[in-house]
């Protein structure tokens, strides 16, 4: 390929685009990083850590008091147990919701997320206005995210400051008696992990 | 040496705006993004820096607001990098190697991902000293300013909490992101009423049902 050719390839790509393929080149040159780790890297957080984790985790304490206490006691131990640990995970705590108490997890201070839960955090959890409003005026992030809770519940918020992670675990939603722990976890979103969600209510037939 | 500035400290501030929730699928919003995201893990893997070193890296970039989250991961690994000359601003112009490169401790090779993600970067340690404080006991939040990376809000400041939980000794950001080895400190989880935090009147009806914490450790707590 000419070097003509070369410029021309590139010439549609984003000022960013070409900055970060120049900064991958120059240090798989320097032999830092191996560019094939790239790929399993970002395989990983595409396909096997992500809020799925979390949600198997939270159906499996819905239909597993001993579970719900070995979550309770030592978090990190018993999610290490459904097999998600490791980066951004390695010190657990788990925070449960009742009628009187809903838990919201932030980081005021950069974008900490529990990563072996939910994977990568999504982009409002590491913009300016979550991470300014959530720890003075959650009610009316919660707004934004269409739940309203009820006026007589406590919001208590978590600001992960240092290296412990928090995953938030919601309240089983009424009128899911009849359905196994993989229709529970289906139930589970992202936002109901982080506590600006709630789950899902069951398919009409479930009830 | 010049104050220290944090652009990253939002807790509390106002004029940020909407939050803009997002599906669980959209990891990224631009093709670079993951490569970025890549990059920073992998060169992070080299143990030529902590994540206490890049966090100080990302939250002193002079055009923090205005860049997106990805943009900070990326300018502060190029100002980690060119800090350390493991690569020189003429080469990431060119996108080639013109210098030699310098001793990394370790590689991360493909092979290895899955391994190094799982097992992480645990940050407790063994107990030196007994914990000053123990749950339920009233504290005081350091008031002053700090002339280096910290994870103490502002918001939090000067204020009276509750510990809640003793997390144990924990590598102490502070000292880590200085280069001052780990330097194990007592981490708490301190509580706060919203009324103590945000006693103006504007924000009473949010303030009364409302209770924050963070994880402190035990250097930025005196007892009250």
């Amino acid at each position: 390929m000419s070097e003509h050719d070369h410029d021309h390839d590139h010439s549609e790509l984003s000022p960013m685009e070409l900055r970060v393929r120049a900064l991958e080149t120059v240090l798989a040159d320097k032999g830092y990083i191996d560019p094939a780790a790239l790929d399993v890297l970002i395989d990983t957080y595409q396909t096997r850590i992500g809020p799925r984790n979390g949600a198997r985790v939270v159906a499996r304490a819905w239909v597993d008091p001993g579970f719900r206490d070995w979550l309770r006691r030592d978090a990190s131990a018993a999610i290490a147990s459904l097999g998600y640990s490791g980066r951004q995970g390695e010190h657990m705590v788990v925070v449960e919701n009742t009628p009187a108490r809903h838990n919201m997890v932030v980081c005021t201070l950069c974008s900490c997320y529990p990563w072996p839960v939910l994977g990568l955090p999504p982009t409002w959890y590491k913009s300016a206005p979550y991470r300014s409003r959530a720890v003075r005026e959650p009610r009316s992030v919660l707004a934004e995210f269409g739940v309203t809770l009820p006026d007589a519940t406590e919001v208590r918020v978590w600001d992960s400051t240092a290296e412990v992670r928090y995953l938030v675990l919601p309240m089983r939603p009424a009128g899911t008696d009849g359905l196994d722990e993989e229709a529970l976890a289906a139930l589970v979103t992202r936002d109901s992990m982080i506590g600006t969600g709630l789950p899902l209510a069951p398919p009409a037939r479930a009830r | 040496m010049s104050r220290y500035v944090s652009h990253a400290d939002l807790g509390g501030q106002r004029g940020h705006g909407r939050v803009v929730p997002e599906p669980e699928g959209d990891l990224f919003h631009a093709p670079w993004e993951p490569r970025a995201l890549a990059l920073t893990l992998a060169m992070g893997a080299t143990g030529s820096w902590n994540i206490d070193m890049s966090r100080a890296a990302r939250e002193t970039l002079p055009d923090y607001a205005r860049l997106t989250y990805y943009e900070v991961w990326f300018e502060a690994l190029v100002k980690l990098l060119v800090e350390r000359e493991l690569a020189l601003p003429d080469e990431l112009l060119l996108g080639r190697a013109l210098h030699r490169a310098r001793p990394v401790t370790r590689t991360l090779w493909a092979a290895d991902v899955s391994t190094a993600l799982a097992k992480g970067s645990p940050t407790l340690r063994e107990a030196g000293t007994p914990p000053r404080f123990a749950p339920g006991q009233a504290v005081r939040m350091y008031a002053g300013e700090v002339p280096h990376h910290t994870r103490l809000p502002r918001y939090v400041r000067g204020k009276r909490g509750t510990v809640v939980r003793v997390l144990g000794p924990h590598v102490f950001a502070d000292a880590h992101a200085l280069g001052r080895g780990e330097d194990p400190r007592w981490l708490y989880t301190v509580a706060f009423r919203g009324t103590e935090l945000w006693p103006r009147r504007a924000d009473a009806g949010e303030a009364a049902l409302l209770e924050v914490s963070v994880d402190a450790w035990e250097p930025y707590l005196e007892a009250a």
